[in-house]
């Protein structure tokens, strides 16, 4: 069989992390379209053994700059769970809003830095014209949503990256009232932003329409951190405890990560499945201002992911200057476990979707092993699917590799996919034949 | 005379790119003044038209776990007039290097995948491997630290 090689091998830019893009095309054929992660592991399911269990979330939150947070509280609520250990309702408001400020910034930064470049014919965000009254609102709204998200990571955790304050049975430091008011200040000023950006994602074009079945934590009111699990491929709603017993694991043989199947089938986790799966507990404000907008949902296209995270803004402003407002911090001391050892199983929302952890602690107070499932492992599968079919799709243009590149990376985009959890180094190389 | 710009390049290897983020968060008070001051050559989280041609700084975050990326950050360093190790995992190497110190047990475990993905014997920091002119430590790096290298660096460079 003679293959010519195209030598398109480049770099896929402006996602968080890297992976591997391996596209073959045969007499007019997608012959494969494999998306390897081929980060370098890491290895944090064998270093986390023999760990004191105290030190275990702050380092699996090192699994991830950007989601750190989401494998924060994960690996929190999963030791909480295996000691017995309740968390008080301040507690439990203070992960809300941990989680609120994650999504605000992680969201922001996904949609502005790395997706809108593709929608203006940009190569990067800051190249942005500021004299363009439009390209100006633009960058601002960017960059004070973001700054607002950081902000209020930053009074409740600690730290927009890698907090310092959410620890196992509890906060070790509350916000001050001062900056309670400064971080609704700030939420109550990007609101005008965050609607702007949500018409932005809707007046986008880009369609790619695929039955495909989702899978979410869902609750009332929409949250990040707790509920039940839920699928439009099941009537029942998985406790979180039970959901690894419903995956099945899928070796990729070209992937330092590993993919996930549900019942048999490839499903999608992140924003576009929690809106598909819970648009009707959005808060109420967020409800009354996107009628129309919400009507989209559930939906099919892919694209949408985009527009979904954007309502995710919306909603996390909303909810958090309830919470913000409605609140009274006062320092609380820690809930100690009730017991000694035991098994414990996490799941909140990341950004990007369902986020697993799990831990076994001993008598001893160490690690004995743990588990992780994250987004984009389950994602994976369905990501090829639809490049390949996306391809095949638009063969019959004669695309040339720089189209070919460009199509198959807004897929990838929309995905927001994160190669720190899964595993660096996008590269494309595309045979045709 | 039009304004003179730091020519800059921002390279991520092993590591969870925490202070890519932290980075990208500096955009929200920075991004004007940068904007007139930084020529961004190369930053894949920022750009798709990246090239690595003569850098004044690169900014080289992560741990090294194979011989391509050694070959790339040799490659960076021969083009970089100076080089900062920017995080834990760069100045460090911890944690993502943390396979070094595993027990039998853990080390016996990830053999077949160290094999099969050609990882190098041990995850090493940037200064085992290349010169480091300067270090931005901190998991994530420490802000402050930051904002006063890229200060005394775009004095030295006589962009300020």
């Amino acid at each position: 069989m003679h293959t010519v090689d195209l030598s398109l091998t480049k770099e896929i830019t402006k996602v968080e992390g890297a992976a591997t893009l391996d596209v073959k095309i045969k007499a007019g054929k997608v012959e494969y379209c494999r998306f390897g992660i081929t980060e370098y592991k890491r290895f944090y399911t064998q270093a986390m053994r023999g760990k004191l269990y105290r030190g275990l979330p702050a380092l699996l939150a090192r699994i991830c700059g950007t989601c750190s947070n989401a494998h924060l509280l994960c690996s929190i609520e999963a030791c909480e769970h295996a000691l017995g250990i309740q968390p008080t309702e301040q507690s439990m408001i203070m992960k809300h809003l941990t989680m609120y400020g994650l999504n605000i910034r992680d969201h922001a930064l996904h949609l502005y830095l790395f997706a809108l470049p593709d929608m203006y014919g940009k190569d990067s965000f800051l190249s942005f014209n500021e004299n363009d009254p439009e390209q100006h609102q633009i960058l601002h709204d960017a960059f004070d949503i973001k700054a607002a998200g950081n902000y209020l990571s930053i009074i409740i955790a600690g730290r927009s990256v890698h907090a310092v304050n959410p620890s196992i049975g509890g906060f070790l430091k509350v916000p001050t009232v001062d900056e309670v008011k400064e971080a609704i200040h700030k939420l109550e000023h990007i609101r005008p932003a965050v609607l702007r950006t949500v018409e932005r994602f809707e007046k986008c074009q880009y369609k790619f329409d695929r039955k495909t079945h989702f899978m979410a934590l869902v609750n009332n009111p929409f949250s990040f951190l707790d509920g039940e699990i839920a699928s439009d491929l099941t009537d029942e709603r998985i406790q979180e405890k039970d959901f690894r017993n419903h995956l099945e694991h899928k070796v990729i043989p070209y992937s330092q990560a590993s993919g996930y199947e549900f019942k048999g089938e490839t499903y999608m986790v992140g924003a576009l499945a929690r809106l598909n799966l819970a648009k009707e507990s959005l808060h109420p404000k967020t409800k009354a201002d996107l009628k129309s907008t919400l009507a989209k949902f559930p939906s099919t296209n892919i694209f949408d992911n985009n527009l979904a995270q954007a309502i995710e803004i919306l909603h996390s402003v909303d909810q958090s200057i309830d919470y913000l407002t409605n609140t009274k911090f006062q320092k609380e001391a820690l809930v100690q476990p009730t017991k000694k050892s035991g098994i414990g199983i996490g799941v909140v929302e990341a950004p990007r979707g369902t986020l697993y952890h799990k831990v076994d602690i001993g008598e001893d107070g160490l690690v004995k092993e743990g588990e992780i499932v994250v987004p984009t492992g389950q994602n994976q599968i369905n990501i090829e699917q639809d490049m390949a079919k996306h391809l095949q799709e638009i063969l019959p243009t004669d695309p040339d590799q720089e189209t070919i590149q460009l199509e198959l990376e807004k897929i990838i985009r929309a995905y927001d996919p994160c190669m720190s959890c899964a595993s660096h180094f996008l590269k494309i190389k595309i045979q045709k034949a | 005379m039009p304004q003179k710009k730091l020519r800059i390049g921002w390279f991520t290897f092993s590591c969870c790119e925490d202070s890519t983020i932290i980075f990208t968060e500096l955009l929200n008070d920075h991004w004007q003044e940068w904007k007139k001051l930084l020529d961004i050559r190369h930053a894949r989280v920022l750009q798709s038209k990246n090239v690595l041609d003569k850098l004044d700084v690169a900014f080289i975050e992560g741990a090294l776990n194979s011989q391509k990326q050694v070959d790339m950050v040799k490659e960076i360093r021969s083009k970089s007039k100076k080089v900062v190790a920017i995080g834990a995992c760069a100045c460090t190497g911890m944690p993502s290097a943390q396979r070094n110190t595993f027990k039998p047990k853990e080390a016996k475990e990830i053999e077949p995948l160290l094999e099969k993905f050609e990882f190098l014997p041990k995850g090493q920091k940037l200064a085992d491997v290349i010169k480091v002119d300067m270090n931005v430590p901190g998991c994530p790096m420490d802000e402050k630290v930051f904002l006063k290298a890229l200060d005394a660096l775009l004095k030295e460079f006589k962009i300020i």
